[in-house]
C-alpha cells in the first residue's frame, strides 16, 4: 500500500514542463551589460521624458551601493549582472491597428499558450495587454475602458501621456531604495500596465495582462501601477508563462497598488514560469516586488496568487493599511517540484485604525524542492483595534522536500488581537484509504485532495482564472494525469 | 558604517582583554577547560558579537548590554561577606540540595565536590574536571560547540568555572538540586560562568536555578549550560530569573537528549532588565521527548528574549514549547521558537505556541514561530497569538461581583498558569505560582527574607 501510494506520488511529480516552446521573433536588443550608458539609451529607445531618465538613474546609482540580500531560506547562484540584456522588443515594422498586422509568430505563441487575442476579445470579454518581452504589442478594448475614463494602458504610453499620473504615483508605494531588486528594476524596467480607475468608478471588466519571456537571457523587468481613486473598484489579473530556455532568466518585477478612500482593488496572479528540468537546470529567477497601499479610510486590497513555476520564487506582496477600517488580504497556493526553490508570503503593516488583515497561505513540496512561507504582521501604536489572522498550511509530497514557515509577529498596540497558526503534514493515509474505498484511484484520490486543499485560495480567483489555475496544479504535480 | 567599526571593537576589545588576561584566566581554572580556550577565541575573532537586526538577534540589542564599563574578575571571589549569612532561600516545603555559585564561581565550604545524599555528584566544574576529567572531556564543549553565537565562543574562551552535576547510570533522585546563582558586588562586574549537567542512562533528577542579584550594582552574565540526556533518563530543568531591573542575562542552554530520554525546562522571568534566553535542544535518538515552556512577565524598560531551537535529528521524537508572556508598561519581548526536522525524522510530533497579553501601548511584542521541515511524515503545527483579555471572560467574572481589578488578575494568573503548572516539584510551582501573582499585582516578588532590596 505505501510503496504503491509513493509510486503514484513519484509518477504524479515527475511532470515535465508542458510549456516549452520558443519562438522565433526577429528581437531588438542591445548589448549585455549594465552602466549608466545602458540606461540612457534604454531611456532614449522609448522616448522617455527627462524625469524618467532622472529616475533610472538615481535607482541606478542607489542600486550600485546596495549588496544582493542574502536572508531569504534560498540557495541562489551568483547573479552576473553584466552578462544580462537590459532591453529586448519584439522588432515591429509599424504602429499595429488590427490583429492581422500583428507578427503571426507572435500571434501563435498566444495560441498554444490557449490565449487566443481575438476570442478573448470577442467572447470573454477580458482587456487583454499582451506583454511579450519588453514592448506592449496589443490592447484591447481601450475604447471601452475610455468611455469610463478608466486609462489601461503600457507603462511606456503612460509616461508619455500622462506624466502627472506616473511622478505622481510611481515610486510612492515601492520607492526605488525600498530594496535591492526594486532598485535595480526602477534604473532598467522595460514595460509594464498603467492602470487607473477614476473616482466613483467600478470597472465592468476583469483588467489582465499576460506576461512572457522570450529571447534569449533577456531580463525582463516590468513595472505595473495601479491607481483606484475614491469609491472604484477594479480586478486585475496577471498570468505568464515562459518558453523552456537552460539558462537562468532574471525577472525583478515592481507592482504598486494606491487604493484611495472606499476603493477597492483585487490583483490576482497565475505565475508559471519555467521552473527549470527535473536535474534543477535553468528556470526563471522570479524577485518580485509587490506592494499596495490602502491609503484612504475604508478602502480594501486583495491579493491571489497561484504560484507553481520559476526555478527561485522569491515574493511578498504586501498591504500598508494605513486608512481607517482597511483591509488586506493575501491568500496563497505556492508549489515546488523537482529542484523549485520558494521562498513567499506577504507583509501586513496595520497603521490606521480598526485595520483588519487575512492571510491564507497553502504551500505543496514535492520532489526535491523546498517552499517557506515568510510573513510579516506588524501593528503600529495608532492601529487601535487591529485584527489580524493568519494561516499557513504546507503539504509535503515525498520525503526529500521541505516546508518552513517563518512569520513574524509585531505588536506595538494592546488592543489589536493576533492570531498566527501553522500546520505541516502530508496527505493522511486514512483520507487516501477513505477515497479509495469509495472507488476512486489513489491517483485521483491525491488530485481530488490537493484541489480541496487549494480550494480556499482558488475560489478567491477570478473565474478565468480559476479555471487555469487549477489546470496548473494538475500539470505542475500530477505529471501526466490531467 | 560606524556600528561596524563598533562591532570591530567590542570583538577586539575582548580579544585583546583575552590576550592580556590568558594566564590569570587559566591559573584560576582548569587544565581541561583552558584547553578549549585558544579554539573558541579563534572563534569569535571569525563570528564576532551578534549585530542587532540579523535573524537570530533581530531585536536585542546585545552591543548595549556589553558597552557598560564592567568589572571582569579573573582571580578570586572578592566578596567579602558571608553569602549564606544574607542568602536564605525561604521556599516553604522546597526540600533541596543547594549549590551557591557567585558571581560565576562555585562557592564553597571547604568542599569543592560533593557527593549529595541520593548519589548525584555536583560541585565547581573546574574542581570536577580534575577529579572526573574522563567524564569532562568527553562532555564538555561538546554540544555547544557547534554554535554559530559569538557569544558562546566568548563564554567558551573566558568562563573559568561553574556547576558540575552527575547522576550515574540508574540513580533516580527525588530531591531537586537547587543553584542559586548570585550577583553581589562593590563594582559593575560581568561574569561569565559555564554548567555541565549530566543524567546517566535511566538516571532521574531535577534541577532548579535560581538567579538572584544582591547588590544595586549593574550585572552582565553571560552564561552556558550543557545538559546530557542519556538513553532513558529524565531530567527536568526548571530556571527562575529574578535579578534587578538594572541587570543584564544572557543564557545558553544546549541539551542533547539520546534515545527515551524526557527532558523538561521550564524558564520563569520575573525581573531582570535585558533577559536573553537561547535554548537548543537536539532530540538524538529515538522516542526522545523535550517539554521547553517559558513564561514572562515583564513591566517599566524590561527586554524578554526568548530563543528557542528544537532539533529533530531521530526519527519518532516529541517536542512541544509553550511560552506566554504578559507585557506592561513600555516593556518589550521577543520570542523565537524553531522546529528543525530533519530529512530522516519520520513520525515526528512537535509543536509550538507562544500566546501574549499587552497591556498598554507603548509595550512592545515580536513574535517568530518557524517551522522548517525535512521529512514529510510529520505532525508539525504552531501558534501565535497577541491580545488582549477575554472580554467576555471579563465580564462574566464582574457579572460575579468580581471587581474589574481582581478580574484582570485573576484572567492574568489563569493565563501564566498554563505554564507555571508544568514545573515537576509540587513545593516550587507553589511558590512560582505566589511569585507570580505578587508580580502581576505590582508587589515585590523577591523572596522573604531577602536582607536585600533589589526588586
Amino acid at each position: 500500500m505505501q510503496k504503491e501510494q509513493d509510486q503514484i506520488l513519484g509518477d504524479l511529480t515527475s511532470g515535465e514542463y508542458k510549456y516549452g516552446f520558443y519562438t522565433d521573433i526577429e528581437q531588438d536588443s542591445i548589448a549585455r551589460g549594465l552602466s549608466e550608458d545602458v540606461i540612457r539609451m534604454i531611456s532614449a529607445k522609448k522616448n522617455e521624458p527627462e524625469f524618467m531618465m532622472e529616475f533610472r538613474l538615481k535607482a541606478y546609482r542607489h542600486w550600485l551601493t546596495m549588496k544582493m540580500p542574502l536572508w531569504a531560506h534560498l540557495n541562489i547562484p551568483e547573479i552576473d549582472y553584466q552578462d544580462k540584456i537590459y532591453y529586448s522588443a519584439p522588432k515591429q515594422k509599424a504602429k499595429l491597428t488590427s490583429l492581422d498586422e500583428v507578427d503571426p509568430d507572435l500571434l501563435e505563441t498566444f495560441n498554444k499558450l490557449g490565449i487566443p487575442l481575438e476570442e478573448q476579445k470577442h467572447l470573454s470579454g477580458v482587456a487583454v495587454d499582451a506583454v511579450m518581452d519588453s514592448v506592449s504589442v496589443k490592447t484591447t478594448f481601450k475604447e471601452t475602458l475610455a468611455e469610463r475614463g478608466i486609462i489601461f494602458c503600457s507603462f511606456s504610453e503612460a509616461v508619455r501621456e500622462y506624466p502627472d499620473l506616473i511622478k505622481k504615483y510611481m515610486g510612492s508605494v515601492v520607492p526605488y531604495t525600498d530594496n535591492y531588486f526594486a532598485a535595480l528594476n526602477s534604473a532598467v524596467f522595460s514595460d509594464g500596465s498603467f492602470c487607473y480607475i477614476p473616482k466613483g468608478v467600478r470597472c465592468p471588466m476583469e483588467l489582465s495582462t499576460y506576461f512572457r519571456i522570450n529571447a534569449a537571457n533577456t531580463g525582463q523587468f516590468e513595472r505595473t501601477l495601479i491607481v483606484a481613486e475614491d469609491n472604484s473598484y477594479v480586478s486585475y489579473m496577471e498570468g505568464c508563462t515562459a518558453p523552456m530556455r537552460d539558462e537562468n532568466q532574471l525577472h525583478a518585477a515592481i507592482v504598486e497598488i494606491v487604493a484611495m478612500e472606499s476603493a477597492e482593488v483585487k490583483y490576482a496572479t497565475v505565475q508559471n514560469w519555467y521552473p527549470g528540468n527535473k536535474e534543477g537546470k535553468g528556470g526563471v529567477y522570479n524577485f518580485v516586488t509587490k506592494r499596495g497601499i490602502c491609503k484612504g479610510d475604508n478602502s480594501k486590497i486583495s491579493w491571489t496568487q497561484v504560484e507553481t513555476g520559476s526555478a527561485i520564487t522569491w515574493k511578498y506582496p504586501s498591504c500598508i493599511l494605513r486608512g481607517k477600517n482597511t483591509t488586506g488580504e493575501f491568500y496563497s497556493v505556492a508549489v515546488t517540484n523537482n529542484h523549485q526553490q520558494a521562498d513567499t508570503g506577504t507583509k501586513m503593516i496595520h497603521i490606521g485604525e480598526n485595520s483588519k488583515s487575512i492571510i491564507v497561505s497553502k504551500g505543496i513540496s514535492a520532489g526535491v524542492s523546498n517552499n517557506s512561507y515568510r510573513g510579516l504582521v506588524k501593528v503600529l501604536p495608532g492601529a487601535q483595534n487591529a485584527r489580524n489572522f493568519s494561516q499557513c498550511d504546507s503539504l509535503l509530497l515525498g520525503d526529500k522536500c521541505g516546508a518552513h514557515t517563518f512569520p513574524y509577529i509585531e505588536s506595538g498596540n494592546q488592543s489589536a488581537i493576533i492570531e498566527h497558526e501553522a500546520t505541516t503534514s502530508k496527505i493522511g493515509e486514512d483520507q487516501i484509504f477513505y477515497c479509495n474505498q469509495r472507488g476512486i484511484a489513489t491517483e485521483d484520490a491525491i488530485g481530488l485532495i490537493i484541489n480541496g486543499y487549494a480550494k480556499e485560495v482558488l475560489n478567491k480567483l477570478p473565474m478565468e482564472f480559476a479555471v487555469e489555475a487549477q489546470k496548473l496544479l494538475q500539470i505542475s504535480l500530477e505529471g501526466s494525469v490531467g | 558604517m560606524s556600528t561596524i567599526a563598533e562591532k570591530k571593537s567590542l570583538t577586539d576589545q575582548f580579544l585583546n582583554l583575552y590576550r592580556d588576561r590568558a594566564d590569570e584566566i587559566s591559573a584560576n581554572s582548569a587544565p581541561l577547560l583552558n584547553t578549549h580556550r585558544d579554539f573558541a577565541v579563534k572563534r569569535l575573532g571569525q563570528l564576532g558579537f551578534p549585530v542587532k537586526g540579523s535573524e537570530e538577534y533581530r531585536y536585542a540589542d546585545i552591543e548595549s548590554v556589553f558597552r557598560n564599563d564592567l568589572e571582569k574578575q579573573f582571580g578570586e571571589n572578592k566578596v567579602s561577606i558571608d553569602i549564606r549569612d544574607i542568602f536564605h532561600c525561604d521556599v516553604p516545603d522546597l526540600d533541596t540540595n543547594l549549590l551557591l555559585l557567585v558571581n560565576g564561581r562555585y562557592y564553597n565550604d571547604g568542599q569543592l565536590i560533593k557527593e549529595l545524599p541520593g548519589g548525584i555528584i555536583a560541585g565547581s566544574l573546574a574542581e570536577a574536571s580534575r577529579k572526573y576529567p574522563d567524564i569532562i572531556e568527553k562532555h564538555y564543549n561538546n554540544y555547544a560547540i557547534g554554535s554559530k553565537d559569538g557569544l558562546v565562543a566568548l563564554n567558551t574562551a573566558f568562563a573559568q568555572d561553574g556547576i558540575f552535576i552527575y547522576v550515574p547510570k540508574g540513580v533516580k533522585v527525588e530531591k531537586p538540586v537547587q543553584v542559586v546563582n548570585i550577583m553581589i558586588s562593590d563594582n559593575d562586574l560581568m561574569a561569565q560562568h559555564r554548567n555541565l549537567f549530566i543524567a546517566e542512562k535511566d538516571s532521574e533528577m531535577k534541577i532548579v536555578v535560581c538567579d538572584h542579584s544582591l547588590s544595586a550594582q549593574r550585572f552582565l552574565t553571560n552564561s552556558v549550560n550543557e545538559v546530557y540526556t542519556a538513553e532513558g533518563a529524565q531530567v527536568s530543568l526548571t530556571r527562575i530569573q529574578n535579578e534587578h531591573n538594572g541587570s543584564a542575562q544572557i543564557t545558553h542552554s544546549f541539551s542533547h537528549q539520546e534515545t527515551r530520554s524526557r527532558l523538561s525546562a521550564s524558564t520563569i522571568s520575573l525581573h531582570g532588565g535585558f533577559i536573553r534566553n537561547n535554548l537548543f535542544v537536539t532530540l538524538n535518538g529515538e522516542h526522545a521527548e523535550n517539554q521547553s515552556t517559558g513564561l514572562y512577565l515583564s513591566d517599566k524598560g524590561q527586554y524578554i528574549d526568548n530563543f528557542v531551537h528544537i532539533d529533530h535529528a531521530s526519527a519518532n521524537c516529541f517536542s512541544n514549547q509553550l511560552y506566554k508572556g504578559v507585557l506592561d508598561d513600555y516593556a518589550s519581548g521577543s520570542f523565537t521558537g524553531r522546529i528543525l526536522v530533519r530529512r530522516d525524522a519520520q513520525k515526528t510530533n512537535a509543536y509550538q505556541s507562544n500566546n501574549n497579553i499587552l497591556l498598554t501601548d507603548d509595550a512592545k511584542m515580536y513574535s517568530h514561530p518557524q517551522l522548517e521541515i525535512y521529512a514529510d511524515d510529520v505532525k508539525c503545527s504552531h501558534g501565535s497569538t497577541m491580545g488582549q483579555l477575554d472580554e467576555s471572560a471579563l465580564f462574566y467574572l464582574r457579572s460575579r461581583g468580581i471587581n474589574h481589578r481582581e478580574s484582570r488578575l485573576l484572567l492574568m494568573f489563569a493565563f501564566a498558569h498554563e505554564v507555571i503548572q508544568n514545573i515537576k516539584v509540587p513545593a516550587l510551582q507553589e511558590r512560582i505560582d505566589d511569585l507570580v501573582n505578587k508580580r502581576l499585582r505590582g508587589e515585590l516578588s523577591r523572596c522573604n527574607n531577602c536582607a536585600m532590596q533589589c526588586g
